[in-house]
């Protein structure tokens, strides 16, 4: 099953990649990854979407506590939760095609961000799934680069992952 | 206020935390720190041949002590040699502090002189590493490093350290820091309280119960509350290799060591136990065999510090994350005053032991005779007569290593000092001489095979510089005994690059650094020359003792097979 692990660590050099090599070091998955400073200057807030049953889960948010890096971590997928992803993708918009991008852009709420006689920059956030459909969607018209930020989450409610 | 440069602050920090051995070898990257360690008298440096019997040597006093073993190197390939001494203390959990010299802040990452990236390089084989960034941080990032080393599941922690911020010119305020906090380490202290009662229920009513213990309880410092607990109940224990002499094995209730090359009953009683009371192991490969098969009938509670040990390999029944004293303790007093709920199925388990004991009983090798080759059994048999059981036993990684661990009989914990994990060839004589060094008055041995001995012989060296009397023991069989014994039974015997052609005359050898060697090739040698060997008290002494490299180790348990299933020897399976 997929997880989705957000983790709170120190904001120190070499933090990252304790906790990229963690996951090759024991055979561990990374389907996506999502990093940057929160609002204490300290701190890091790593999202990370994985694919493992619940022993690999177990076992994964075992060994990312035992780093001496990450302060706290939840797996959001154990709760309702928030999941979000921007994506930016340059289509070719050429002829009829114009108008066919902008409408499907409409239908999955995109923003075109940018425009050139051939091509649309679309700028899009949902979660995975959203952003996978509108990749086939555009995918006969002409896909040509993706940039995607990986899955950046956060629970729903009361509930708060800090200090 | 005192006002120190980064070098000085560090040699002043080893000695206001107590370090009273470093091992280590200087180089451009950590002179500052050497000129620093000159010019005081409290920490003493031991300059070793080559930085992985540094690590080795630091690891062996660590193991023996129970406290965090001291290396220092510099920077390239001071740092990547000890990297298999790190990795070794890494995967046996010991306590360990690698200082690592680096180039200056201002050429790192420009491929300069003597760089590498060894906090890079050792990142998955350490507990934590540190880089120091100023060299005001010094005494903090070193007491960190000692506190994370030794606290908690113990491993080794690196800390590299750029040239520059050892430079002599550069002074700063030095305070010891007494205590640390790491906001994000807090290793827990005890275990859960409902757990441990669910636990203890479990082992009162059980019917075929088993300890099965391992090197936390070791380092946990918790062997004479397990000792108790164990008697108390009166169950049968068994130990991992690495938790050895945590009970004493020449008591009735231990069944010897488990797993691949363990005791015929220890195995068997694993096998068909109700319930295994694990503690401070982590039910590693080399001891479940086949995990699908493993132990079918029985329950487990499983105790360990480290969270990620838990259910790792095999599922717990009842998982206790704590240190194996304060739960060890919390169970005595649970037990206090309670008997067991079967005793009638306690006596016939006990029974169904005593026949397995039986069964094997004189049959584990075939003594050869006067006048054909030495079996390496006897061998470890007799060394442990002549040396009453006492010594300090290290060893290197192979036949010899499992047949120290099987003749030579422990009651004590901390003597029997082996790589258990990684398996390193090379570990044993560095280890004995960092034993050796700290306990003068003891016997120390590191029992050995011309293989692995000459992994790590440079130290000799070392050995004559500092006078450290340890006693070698070659099981010379010319071969690579545990590669051979593995073709012998996979490979039809096809020994590819198991022997060893050339191998030195190791009494002129040893005689060169200035020590006594005495070989031996007939029985009534043996016992004489041990003898002989350890009225030297404080010489090195190497005996060279040739013994049948036909010899295979048994039991041996059978791959994929569960625990009982095992070859008994040549001829003989379960």
């Amino acid at each position: 099953m997929r997880h989705i692990i957000s983790i709170l660590m120190e904001n120190e050099p070499g933090a990252l990649s304790r906790v990229v090599g963690l996951f090759s070091q024991r055979n561990f998955n990374i389907e996506s990854l999502n990093v940057a400073p929160t609002e204490d200057s300290t701190l890091s807030r790593l999202t990370v979407t994985t694919v493992g049953d619940d022993r690999v889960i177990e076992q994964i948010t075992k060994h990312l506590n035992k780093l001496i890096d990450v302060v706290k971590l939840v797996d959001l997928t154990e709760g309702n939760h928030i999941e979000r992803e921007l994506m930016l993708v340059k289509v070719k918009a050429l002829g009829a095609q114009r108008d066919e991008v902008k409408r499907t852009a409409d239908i999955f709420r995109a923003q075109i961000v940018d425009v050139t006689p051939s091509v649309y920059t679309v700028q899009i956030t949902g979660d995975a799934g959203k952003l996978d459909a509108f990749l086939q969607a555009m995918a006969p018209i002409g896909i040509l680069e993706v940039a995607r930020t990986g899955v950046s989450g956060i629970s729903r409610g009361d509930k708060i992952l800090s200090l | 206020m005192e006002l120190l440069s980064g070098a000085d602050m560090i040699a002043r920090f080893l000695k206001d935390e107590g370090v009273e051995y470093i091992y280590g070898y200087p180089g451009g990257a950590a002179l500052h720190i050497y000129d620093a360690l000159f010019r005081q008298d409290d920490v003493k440096h031991i300059l070793v041949r080559h930085e992985q019997a540094a690590t080795h040597a630091a690891d062996g006093y660590a193991r023996a002590s129970g406290k965090p073993g001291t290396v220092l190197v510099t920077s390239g390939p001071g740092a990547t040699n000890a990297v298999t001494g790190i990795a070794t203390a890494y995967m046996d959990s010991i306590p360990m502090v690698v200082l690592c010299g680096q180039v200056a802040s201002h050429l790192i990452g420009e491929d300069a002189f003597q760089e590498t990236d060894i906090v890079g390089v050792t990142r998955p084989i350490v507990k934590h590493s540190f880089s120091i960034r100023h060299p005001s941080e010094i005494p903090t990032v070193l007491k960190k490093a000692y506190y994370l080393a030794a606290s908690g599941r113990p491993g080794p922690v690196v800390v590299d350290i750029p040239k520059d911020m050892t430079a002599p010119t550069e002074r700063y305020e030095y305070v010891y820091p007494k205590k640390v906090k790491l906001r994000s380490y807090n290793p827990v202290t005890r275990g859960h309280t409902g757990q441990i009662k669910k636990a203890v229920e479990m082992m009162l009513k059980a019917r075929r119960p088993v300890f099965y213990t391992g090197g936390g309880v070791v380092t946990g410092q918790a062997c004479e509350g397990l000792t108790d607990l164990v008697q108390r109940l009166g169950y049968p224990i068994t130990t991992t290799l690495m938790g050895i002499g945590a009970y004493p094995q020449s008591d009735r209730q231990s069944l010897g060591w488990l797993g691949m090359h363990g005791s015929y009953e220890s195995n068997m009683a694993m096998h068909h136990a109700d319930l295994i009371v694990a503690i401070g192991a982590r039910f590693d490969d080399r001891v479940t065999n086949n995990t699908s098969k493993f132990c079918p009938t029985a329950k487990i509670i499983h105790v360990d510090i480290d969270p990620s040990s838990i259910s790792k390999t095999v599922r717990a029944d009842v998982p206790i994350v704590g240190p194996a004293g304060s739960v060890i303790d919390e169970m005595i007093s649970l037990v206090q005053g309670r008997e067991p709920a079967n005793p009638d199925a306690l006596s016939e388990w006990w029974d169904k032991i005593e026949g397995w004991r039986e069964e094997r009983r004189g049959k584990l090798y075939d003594p050869s005779e006067p006048g054909e080759p030495l079996k390496p059994q006897q061998v470890v048999e007799t060394l442990c007569r002549v040396t009453r059981g006492e010594a300090f036993v290290t060893t290197d990684v192979g036949q010899h290593q499992m047949f120290a661990a099987q003749y030579y009989k422990f009651d004590k914990p901390n003597r029997f000092i082996t790589s258990g994990g990684l398996g390193t060839m090379g570990f044993g004589f560095p280890a004995a001489m960092g034993i050796k060094l700290s306990y003068p008055d003891d016997d120390v041995i590191c029992i050995t095979g011309e293989g692995s001995f000459q992994m790590m012989m440079q130290e000799l060296s070392t050995c004559k510089q500092f006078g450290v009397g340890v006693k070698i023991v070659n099981l010379n069989n010319g071969s690579l005994g545990m590669v051979r014994q593995w073709q012998d039974l996979n490979y039809k015997s096809r020994h590819a690059h198991s022997y060893m052609e050339s191998l030195p005359d190791f009494q002129k050898l040893i005689e060169a650094y200035g020590f006594t060697a005495l070989k031996v090739e007939r029985h009534e040698d043996l016992e004489p020359a041990l003898e002989r060997a350890f009225a030297h008290k404080d010489e090195l002494v190497f005996l060279d003792i040739y013994v049948d490299p036909r010899e295979h180790v048994y039991p041996m348990q059978v791959p994929l097979g569960s625990m009982r299933d095992m070859l008994l020897s040549k001829t003989e399976r379960t």
